[in-house]
């Protein structure tokens, strides 16, 4: 079973995010990039099809700086076939729709039966890229995904809802946005990095659309005011000075 | 008049979640500033009875598309079916919810428009949105302008008020020949705790790792009992990796985005991706006891004790309270 996974560098989880004194972005200096770890799972759910499978190629495709080579060859590393990078400049910027135009003319007319990607990139959180490019390749989509079955060409998907899940059935191709809990990425084994580095990488000098939607202004978030620790001579007294302040002043109970 | 402000209303079941009064809330006062309409678009089957609770915050006008193929979400169906009605409105706002995030991209791209994803403030700027919103899960914020129409937005839940300003909410029903959808709902699973989602939910009372054990639990549900309905339990990262909690459960950067009026935090650090997660609740209460965790950093109350101790004595204080 063929798919691909659209994949994007992010900055790791536990990177402090600094916004640069003009509001124009932050400061990429020292941040330590990583894949977005929803698109891990879709990298581990393609390669669980395809070993289900008995056959089959995965796709990595990402759009990004150069940088985002290395993302990729993690991939490439935990078992994926190969890669394709459509390349912008570190600083260049677009919405979600340019982005997601560039990788469904990337992605069409090839026979990937599912398109994985992720719930959402955890820099710009925006979880729109995964539904527009099924829109604009006219394929249905199911998102926030945590367990696919396969059978033949459909798919049962279970999505979570408010309170619960909804369970999908779509017909094949497909775009499926990987939730957590759909399953445990694995590592890239050593001898799976070695053989990484040689599988091929693509790597296409891409111009995506001017952005719609464009960002004027970026500021860090606003600082909370110092808080307080209830003292007392025991854990009752505190807990009783809790309730009250949680009454009197912050009137949330 | 044209539609100038457009607002998804979305129900499940027959019941409007209380984010579309919010989102109505916010797009009659949008319309208020830009001039023009408010209209709400509400989709489903036999929903028509409940329209008029959306006049009551301020559409002047409701859109209904009722059809048998729409009484639960089918996205491909709802997306066809809202793009019809929202194609030409200038400002087109809904709920940052399950069903407002998988829709709303959809629509977007229909109509191959731009939209702003799960903002916390919407305003309206000579006659343009513009859209507040976090990224890098509350790490930072930006503001968004759309050139391109509608200029979309989702909002998050509880983060808007929900204030009535009554107007006419005239009805008007739209007929769509709806297309064969590509995915079909074969079930809708209700969980089965009984209890609120934490995107819902106005107080959450979260255990991490410093609870030692799944039945440890059982301290944070007494407490969450004695706050009422509206409270709910959370959890972090380590503990729903241990398997003590459901990842539904899950509050961080790679689990839910909560904003409750009151959270506490119990046997939680506060690492970076759980303060992401949180950081946008209107109080938070620590209980730890490592006076040097960071989560003191972030909380509006903290107490330097084991939870142990302190969680049951606070359940007991809010029992007292709450049966005066
Ligand atoms: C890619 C990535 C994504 C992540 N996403 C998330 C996320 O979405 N959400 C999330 O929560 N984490 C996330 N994490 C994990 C995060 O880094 C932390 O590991 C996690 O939040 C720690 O959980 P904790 O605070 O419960 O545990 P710990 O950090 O171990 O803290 C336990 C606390 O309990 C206290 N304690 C122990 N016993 C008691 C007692 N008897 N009484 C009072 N206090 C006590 C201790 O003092 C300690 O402060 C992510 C990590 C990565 C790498
Ligand atoms: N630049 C990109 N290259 C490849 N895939 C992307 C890119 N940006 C986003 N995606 C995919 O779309 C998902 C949702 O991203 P977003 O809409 O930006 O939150 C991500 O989890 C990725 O799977």
């Amino acid at each position: 079973m063929n798919s691909a996974v659209i994949l994007k560098q992010v900055p790791d989880t536990e990177a402090l995010i600094k916004v640069k004194p003009d509001g124009t972005g932050i400061v990429k200096e020292g941040v330590k990039f990583v894949i977005n770890p929803y698109d891990e799972f879709g990298v581990e759910e393609a390669l669980k099809k395809k070993e289900a499978a008995g056959s089959g190629e995965v796709t990595i495709v990402s759009i990004g700086p150069d940088r985002s080579v290395e993302s990729i060859r993690t991939a490439l590393a935990m078992g994926a076939d190969k890669g394709v990078l459509l390349k912008i400049g570190e600083d260049e910027y677009s919405d979600a729709l340019a982005t997601a135009k560039a990788l469904a003319e990337e992605l069409k007319g090839k026979d990937y039966k599912i398109i994985f990607c992720g719930k959402q990139a955890i820099d710009d959180d925006m979880a729109q890229i995964g539904p527009m490019v099924a829109e604009l390749m006219g394929l249905p989509c199911v998102t926030v995904v945590t367990k696919v079955d396969v059978s033949g060409d459909k798919a049962v998907c279970s999505r979570e809802i408010e309170g619960g899940k909804e369970i999908v059935e779509v017909a094949l191709p497909a775009v499926i946005s990987c939730q957590k809990g759909l399953n445990e990425p694995r590592y890239a084994s050593l001898p799976g990095i070695m053989k990484a580095k040689k599988k091929p990488l693509d790597i296409k000098d891409t111009k995506l659309d001017a952005p719609k939607a464009t960002i004027d202004k970026w500021e860090n978030p606003p600082q909370r005011a110092a808080g307080r620790i209830i003292e007392g001579d025991d854990a009752a007294a505190k807990a009783a000075a809790l309730v009250k302040a949680l009454r009197q002043e912050a009137k949330v109970i | 008049m044209a539609k100038e402000v457009l607002v998804f209303a979305e129900q499940r079941g027959g019941a409007l979640k209380k984010v579309s009064f919010e989102m109505v809330s916010t797009g009659r006062k949008l319309a208020d500033k830009v001039g023009g309409e408010c209209a709400a678009v509400l989709v489903g089957d036999g929903v028509s009875g409940i329209a008029a609770e959306l006049g009551k915050y301020g559409a002047d006008k409701v859109y209904i598309v009722e059809d048998p193929k729409l009484k639960d979400y089918v996205p491909d169906l709802y997306a066809q079916a809202v793009a019809e009605v929202a194609k030409d409105a200038k400002i087109f706002i809904g709920g940052a919810t399950a069903m407002g995030k998988d829709l709303f991209p959809r629509i977007a791209a229909r109509l191959s428009t731009a939209m702003a994803s799960d903002c916390v403030k919407l305003e309206a700027e000579g006659g343009n949105l513009v859209a507040f919103r976090p990224v890098f899960a509350g790490k930072a914020f930006v503001t968004i302008k759309i050139s391109s129409s509608p200029q979309m937005a989702t909002g998050r839940p509880k983060v808007f008020p929900a204030d009535e300003s009554a107007k006419a909410g005239a009805v008007e029903k739209v007929a769509i020949t709806l297309d064969a959808p590509k995915a079909v709902l074969k079930e809708l699973a209700q969980d089965t705790s009984g209890r609120l989602d934490l995107t819902e939910a106005d107080i959450i009372v979260s255990g991490g790792r410093g609870m030692k054990g799944p039945e440890n639990y059982n301290i944070i549900e007494e407490l969450v009992d004695a706050l009422g309905a509206a409270a709910t339990v959370g959890a972090s990262r380590a503990a729903v990796d241990a398997g003590w909690r459901p990842h539904s459960d899950q509050v961080g950067q790679t689990g839910k985005t909560v904003s409750p009026s009151l959270y506490i935090a119990c046997g939680i650090s506060g690492a970076i991706q759980h303060l992401a997660g949180m950081g946008s609740s209107k109080f938070i209460v620590a209980v730890n006891k490592d006076a040097d965790a960071p989560i003191f950093a972030r909380a509006d109350y903290g107490i330097v004790d084991d939870l142990f101790k302190v969680v049951p004595e606070i359940t007991k204080e809010v029992k007292k309270l709450l049966a005066e």
